[in-house]
């Protein structure tokens, strides 16, 4: 066998593990454009999301990506004047058919903003508030869940033994930290992160992205990022979105080493102007 | 497609750094080839003085190597550059390592140069094909430069190209100086300093072919390092 064909054998078997062909779909999306009144925000949005991955939209101020990822668990609703079209598939179904129950959907697709917003209770309260809703009354069965939220968003071992102090008397990170413990203490399949690390310093945002990584084994997770070094560290797929198109969608390490197109090209370098 | 991008960057002094960076890069180029220039034409001419002027240029070699690594690391520092900025540093931290060591093949060939000449009073004419090979991978190595210079890829596969030929003409130069060794037992030793020299000028046009496949990267986003040309040329020739 020649070297050339050994060389790119190896190299290939070396890669195997990091292989995505086999990822399952969690999201389709297909034709979506959004419009808020005449103007229109999305421009005909086509890709698929994988399971259990993180993916990233990057773009300039103002090009849809956080309109897109409101779409995802319908938070455009709340806005007046909002027309969409196309659809959004989970689980062969449309999460903009008519008859969808939004707030089942939530359910399923939870949802964490740019400023960490507790409710103005204490630690346990805020994590349990959703628990509630759901039904859940028994206090060991809250104690439990919350417990474990907590330890899924890595802040059970900072606040265990102050649950009943108030939340805003926690640190910005402990408190981004404790809306994701939030987020994910009614389970669902899908986390939206809009922006969560913008408003935090540089350790906290470490912590936020380690925790990322460490969700995305049992979440798919979708976040916007202004911060494109963030996007490179924690996504495994990234979107560049440009004035409500997506331009260009793959692999991170594809779009950050060698994009197809030559506007991601000039957003990622800086060039963009 | 190709994949460079040679518009400017929001920020400036970035620009600056890169043009910079790619200015050394040539700088260091420019003097590795006067020093395989050099080395050769001592050789050929039996020059001592030239073979020592030579070797003793290569720690300026040396010295432009450190500060194009650490302008490198300065820019992975504080610019975090992605995309083509990121293949540009890649490719110039690898081209300069290549270039050091052209640098460290020219000054064995000097030292070569020098020992002939301390032995002997004349090049001997049976040594003719050392300038044959001298000559193609000095090519090499300035049709190299260029290529990075102008990012111009066809150029690059070329040298990559003509590393075979230099292999090829290595070959014939060690059969044919074995055969003088054996001929005349009381020349081993002086022989054996122009196979030395030979060798040098084969491994320079290894290192020329090496920066010609760090081109192909940087403009094109592909490593192509130990796949077969054909290939390559037919996958680039479907993205255009």
């Amino acid at each position: 066998m020649s070297e050339a064909i050994t060389t790119k054998i190896d190299s290939a078997l070396f890669t195997a593990n990091e292989s995505e062909e086999d990822t399952e779909i969690c999201m389709d999306v297909n034709n979506l454009s959004l419009y808020y009144g005449e103007a229109q925000a999305l421009k005909d949005i086509n890709f698929k999301l994988k399971k259990n991955k993180v993916t990233a939209f990057i773009g300039p101020s103002g090009c849809g990506k956080s309109t897109l990822l409101r779409c995802f668990n319908r938070m455009n609703d709340l806005v007046d004047s909002v027309k969409v079209e196309g659809e959004i598939i989970l689980d062969n179904e449309n999460i903009y058919a008519p008859g969808v129950d939004v707030t089942s959907l939530r359910q399923r697709v939870g949802m964490v903003f740019q400023k960490p917003n507790p409710f103005p209770m204490s630690i346990f309260e805020n994590v349990a508030y959703g628990l509630r809703l759901q039904g859940f009354k028994k206090r060991r069965l809250l104690e439990e869940k919350v417990e474990w939220a907590l330890k899924g968003a890595a802040l059970w071992d900072e606040v265990k033994d102050r649950l009943d102090e108030s939340a805003l008397g926690m640190s910005g990170g402990q408190q981004q930290r404790l809306v994701i413990a939030r987020a994910i203490a009614i389970e669902p399949e899908i986390i939206l992160l809009d922006e969560p690390a913008s408003a935090l310093d540089p350790i906290s945002t470490l912590k936020i992205e380690e925790l990322i990584y460490e969700l995305k084994s049992n979440y798919t997770i979708l976040i916007v990022t202004h911060n494109m070094q963030q996007a490179a560290r924690v996504s495994d797929e990234t979107a560049f979105m440009y004035m409500g198109e997506m331009i260009e969608f793959g692999n991170t390490n594809t779009i950050f080493t060698n994009p197809a197109k030559k506007q991601t090209e000039d957003y990622i370098t800086g060039r963009y102007g | 497609m190709d994949n460079t991008n040679n518009s400017q960057h929001i920020s400036h002094k970035f620009d600056q750094e890169m043009e910079d960076l790619r200015n050394k890069v040539l700088k260091m180029g420019g003097l590795v080839e006067q020093q395989i220039g050099g080395a050769i034409e001592a050789l050929q001419s039996v020059n001592a003085i030239g073979a020592e002027e030579i070797i003793l240029r290569d720690h300026k070699v040396n010295a432009l190597e450190v500060i194009i690594d650490e302008a490198c690391t300065q820019i992975l520092a504080r610019r975090q550059p992605a995309a083509s900025d990121l293949r540009m540093v890649v490719a110039v931290i690898k081209t300069i390592t290549d270039l050091e060591r052209i640098g460290d093949e020219a000054e064995k060939i000097a030292k070569m140069a020098l020992n002939i000449a301390e032995e002997d009073a004349g090049f001997n004419s049976r040594y003719s094909g050392i300038s044959h090979l001298g000559n193609h991978v000095h090519k090499m190595v300035h049709d190299v430069l260029d290529a990075y210079a102008r990012q111009d890829v066809d150029a690059a596969i070329k040298v990559v190209r003509a590393d075979d030929k230099a292999d090829v003409e290595y070959q014939d130069l060690i059969r044919l100086l074995i055969t003088f060794m054996m001929e005349d037992p009381r020349r081993i030793s002086e022989v054996l300093d122009v196979i030395w020299a030979a060798r040098a000028l084969e491994r320079i046009g290894d290192h020329a072919k090496n920066i010609g496949e760090y081109v192909i990267y940087l403009v094109k986003g592909k490593d192509v390092r130990h796949l077969d040309l054909d290939e390559v040329e037919k996958i680039f020739s479907l993205d255009n």
